[in-house]
């Protein structure tokens, strides 16, 4: 039987406020699995923490308790719950990939430069990854007197197709997507369904955040449904 | 990857110390001023890492101790306690067991240093292009020809028109004369080089250019950073770790999207929440 990738066991996440003295419960005694070559949807409803999944597993979020193991490429099991920063860098440049609901970038960055980002901090040379960039662009329908500018005026849509074309174009052997198809238009939609149709091909292991049932359909080859937390706690009177 | 330095309970106190400045002072105590002997704590027990082509960021209100920090390892303080390994190539260096002459040399061949303040890294009474000579005179470069070539591309690179490498940094902009001190900091090619808040003072369209002169320079040279600087917007485009301090100590330090979106401590927390 194939093994995962990627293994949540009893992942949890809160967020302590000092300030106001309150603890806000996230996601909550997640198990999840992801492997080489599926997609595996979060589903649940507004405020489930499947966000906070995602972000714990690229360390954006300390998570509060709970591993999750990952085997890297060259076979070794990691605890991104614990390791070190550095590897956590390393692992990001070179084999997990995020693409979060918000396109970031540095500011007066060209679109196709903010795109080719990932290839050349993956020791591509920027020749290469500026033509992989241009064809990913051209992919997502973003035209092309928009490449050389930045992205900072684009609309919602294109950001977001920016930002995907940023997060596949250096294949990542695992991919956190977050809502990546909310604000696009079907073709949009349909062109990125099969980009990460070839992801997967290719055997990247994908997890995925979608709202709509039938992208669900469509792409997951496993769906873990989280349930929204427990009423906001009082720090003192939690413990 | 490749450690280039390990920075090991490095401590500064400034006035004569007692047993109990550690105990009396740091964030729990909301001071770093010793109340038993008056002296001022400003760094305690920092302990971190850097490796190559890493930007490590410092960031802390003033008096935090973040400059303090990085002045220890360039050599303009010494340390209280502590001990600091530089590893270049094959040979490793304890810096501060090392002798004056063996420091002055390291700092002019390996390290460089930008300052918020230009005159404190500027010879004022020489020119632009002096500058940058006088660095690489330090760092035993000989031929004149060699030296001024060096100085052009070195300021071309920096945005400083050439032409004016002849004039005083006086006659400079503020965001020009931080230029020249970068110019004459990547002189030598440091492998380590320390920005102390570079872009602190300068209005917001010469600072986004200094940011990405640092940023490019970083990707071309792989050059090793310590930034310190009060502002997160710096360290989101910059750094890849963060520190946090406050009143001498390392209160918090993780990567940089997890201090700014995840803050553990009350204080980075408010400092996120606070910034606009």
């Amino acid at each position: 039987m194939q093994k995962p990738i990627l293994k949540l066991e009893g992942f949890s996440k809160h967020f302590l406020l000092h300030e106001q003295d309150k603890v806000i419960p996230s996601s909550h005694g997640v198990n999840l699995e992801a492997y080489a070559g599926k997609l595996t949807a979060l589903i649940g409803p507004t405020g489930a923490g499947k966000s906070s999944v995602l972000n714990g597993v690229y360390r954006t979020y300390l998570p509060s308790s709970g591993s999750i193991l990952y085997k890297t490429k060259d076979e070794r099991c990691v605890d991104l719950a614990t390791a070190d920063e550095h590897q956590i860098l390393d692992l990001r440049r070179h084999e997990i990939g995020f693409v979060t609901q918000f396109l970031r970038f540095l500011p007066r960055q060209a679109t196709q430069d903010v795109v080719a980002q990932p290839l050349c901090r993956k020791g591509v040379s920027y020749e290469v990854a500026l033509s992989r960039s241009q064809e990913m662009l051209a992919a997502m329908n973003i035209p092309e007197r928009l490449w050389s500018v930045s992205p900072a005026t684009f609309s919602g849509g294109e950001k977001q197709r920016v930002n995907l074309a940023r997060g596949l174009i250096a294949k990542p052997r695992l991919l956190l997507l977050d809502e990546p198809t909310a604000s696009l238009d079907p073709k949009t939609t349909d062109a990125v369904v099969e980009l990460i149709k070839d992801l997967k091909a290719e055997g990247s292991a994908l997890v995925a955040i979608f709202h709509d049932p039938s992208l669900v359909e469509r792409m997951a080859d496993d769906v873990v449904a989280l349930t929204p937390p427990q009423q906001i706690e009082k720090k003192s009177e939690k413990i | 990857m490749k450690k280039v330095l390990e920075v090991d309970g490095l401590s500064k106190i400034y006035g004569k110390g007692c047993s109990q400045c550690a105990q009396l002072t740091g964030p729990d105590c909301d001071t770093n001023i010793c109340p038993q002997c008056g002296s001022v704590v400003a760094a305690h027990d920092l302990s971190f890492d850097l490796y190559e082509g890493e930007i490590l960021g410092i960031i802390g209100e003033s008096g935090s101790g973040k400059s303090t920090a990085v002045k220890t390892l360039y050599f303009d303080e010494e340390p209280t306690a502590g001990s600091a390994t530089f590893y270049d190539g094959q040979t490793k260096h304890d810096l501060f067991e090392l002798n004056k002459a063996q420091q002055r040399h390291l700092a002019n061949h390996r390290f460089g240093m930008v300052y918020q303040n230009p005159h404190l890294g500027l010879n004022f009474g020489i020119s632009a292009g002096g500058n940058i000579a006088e660095r690489l005179l330090m760092s035993g470069e000989r031929s004149y020809s060699t030296i001024r070539a060096r100085a052009t591309a070195l300021l071309t690179r920096t945005e400083v028109l050439p032409e004016r490498m002849d004039e005083l940094p006086k006659n400079f902009s503020g965001g020009m004369q931080q230029r020249v001190q970068i110019a004459k900091a990547l002189a030598i090619e440091p492998p380590l080089l320390f920005l102390d808040e570079v872009t602190t003072g300068l209005d917001l369209s010469v600072q986004a250019s200094i940011l990405d002169l640092i940023l490019e320079i970083q990707q071309e040279l792989k050059t090793s950073m310590v930034v310190v600087t009060h502002d997160l917007g710096v360290i989101r485009l910059l750094a890849g770790r963060t520190m946090v301090m406050k009143y001498g100590r390392i209160i918090e330090s993780g990567l940089t999207d997890q201090i700014l979106e995840d803050p553990q401590h009350a204080y980075t927390q408010r400092l996120v929440a606070s910034s606009l």
